[in-house]
């Protein structure tokens, strides 16, 4: 499974690249692999203000339907509006075209709380 | 069975062009024997046993005597005095245990659903795997019949039934020379495109068909009439448990209605338990639901009131707090091109 180095994880499998303040988010390889088949997206509104951990979005693969949660605190500035047609690029892309959406972080000191790479490989076996 | 092994999407696909093999392994097998044993079984279930030539199988229903559905099931008719009963897996101690409540003297059940192993093989090109097996001259079972064969020293049993809405095989085995079976199916139908398939896949197939799931579509509260199943319902029998209920039903007809529907805009796949809305009233919730691989938009199944349940009324589904369109539509959702 590909695990970059330069990302950040949790444990409910999204990924966070920081791009200054702001943290970009989408699902591991290893989630698109689980669920294969992503037919739909719910994006979460621009402009929510959201806590860590809750869930604001959902990603579903003819199998079920999955929170994705806000790894950090922060603020919604933009989705990828490229999934409501093309639901399949979180399949196909997972780390690049595949994001879901981007947060202003209330507090950029909060990525240390999440997986290392090394750490989430470990969590996946 | 796990729930996919390559992608549903790509096992449903299989089974539509090419061939699919489930284990199915985990499905109750029960065999009655005596000389009574056809008899007290056509008490038993509610489709005529007697229509069953030697070596045929049938769908039918095992009813309470409220008329609901304890268990839907095939049986078929093995030997003069044998009749093997393929249960779905959850219900086999429940089914075993309202049989033997009302075993007839004479009649022997036995619940051989440990010892033995089957698989469902399934799709268009499943002849061709049969060919490969047991030679271009070797004669298949039809449609619903059921016939013994012998490969590498196995005893394989096999009827010509499925649920997938394909052409396919389901066979039994004993559990012992599961292994090997299932690695044979796999290397001979290999040039055939054959993919091993999970439940999710079995679900999307079925669902297509409008094949009901015992324990969404159909449970002790519901009866086959409402179902929309009442041809495999032989009200002209004097007897079967759960008649009298199913008589009155069929002659005022039922309250409710078990109908499919399909997404019609833009809309996340609709699954089990969604609440569904008829005219901004609550008329029910989803019994199943799911993303049509092979139409590629939602669809499920519900029971209305009656008078709603015509193909066209509109439905709205909720999903997550939000309401999505969606019409009644006629079955199966799925035509073979």
């Amino acid at each position: 499974m590909n695990v970059p180095d330069d990302l950040h994880y949790t444990a409910s499998h999204e990924w966070i690249r920081q791009e200054g303040e702001n943290a970009r988010v989408g699902i591991t390889d290893h989630a698109q692999a689980e669920l294969t088949d992503v037919v739909y997206v719910e994006l979460p509104k621009v402009g929510a203000n959201v806590e860590a951990r809750s869930p604001i979005a959902v990603v579903e693969s003819v199998k079920a339907a999955s929170d994705i949660y806000a790894p950090v605190k922060g603020t919604v500035v933009e989705v990828n509006k490229a999934l409501e047609s093309n639901p399949a690029l979180i399949n196909t892309d997972p780390f690049g075209e595949g994001w879901i959406f981007l947060l202003k972080m209330a507090s950029p000191g909060d990525l240390k709380e999440l997986k290392d790479p090394a750490a989430y490989r470990t969590a996946i076996g | 069975m796990p729930v996919q092994y390559s992608g549903i999407v790509d096992e449903h696909q299989a089974v539509r062009k090419n061939v699919g093999v489930f284990d199915i392994s985990h499905m109750g097998q029960l065999i009655a024997t005596g000389a009574d044993a056809g008899i007290w079984l056509n008490e038993m279930l509610t489709n005529d046993l007697a229509k069953l030539d030697i070596g045929t199988g049938q769908y039918t229903f095992l009813l309470n005597e409220r008329g609901g559905v304890i268990d839907d099931l095939i049986v078929y008719h093995t030997a003069p005095e044998e009749f093997l009963l393929v249960v779905n897996a959850s219900r086999t101690e429940e089914d075993l245990a309202w049989l033997r409540r009302n075993l007839f003297h004479g009649v022997d059940l036995v619940n051989r659903s440990e010892s033995y192993a089957a698989l469902a093989i399934q799709g268009p090109r499943v002849l061709e795997l049969f060919a490969i097996f047991f030679g271009k001259e070797a004669t298949a079972p039809t449609r619903n019949q059921i016939a013994d064969y012998e490969y590498e020293g196995i005893n394989l049993t096999i009827a010509r039934t499925g649920y997938t809405g394909e052409d396919g095989f389901e066979v039994f085995f004993p559990a012992k020379d599961a292994a090997l079976v299932w690695n044979r199916v796999l290397e001979n139908g290999k040039p055939l495109g054959i993919k091993p398939c999970g439940l999710g896949a079995r679900d999307t197939l079925r669902l297509e068909m409008c094949y009901p799931l015992n324990g969404s579509d159909l449970s002790p509260d519901h009866n086959p009439i409402e179902a929309g199943l009442g041809f495999f319902v032989e009200l002209k029998k004097p007897k079967f448990v759960g008649r009298e209920v199913l008589a009155r039903v069929r002659e005022e007809g039922p309250p409710r209605r078990l109908v499919p529907f399909r997404m019609t805009g833009k809309a996340p796949p609709p699954r089990p338990h969604y609440s569904v809305f008829c005219r901004s009233e609550r008329v029910g919730e989803a019994t199943s639901g799911t993303l049509s691989p092979s139409l590629n938009y939602g669809i499920g199944m519900t029971y209305v009131p009656t008078p709603q349940a015509k193909v066209g009324t509109e439905l709205e589904i909720e999903i997550r707090g939000q309401k999505f369109p969606a019409v009644i539509e006629k079955k199966p959702f799925y035509k073979k091109s």
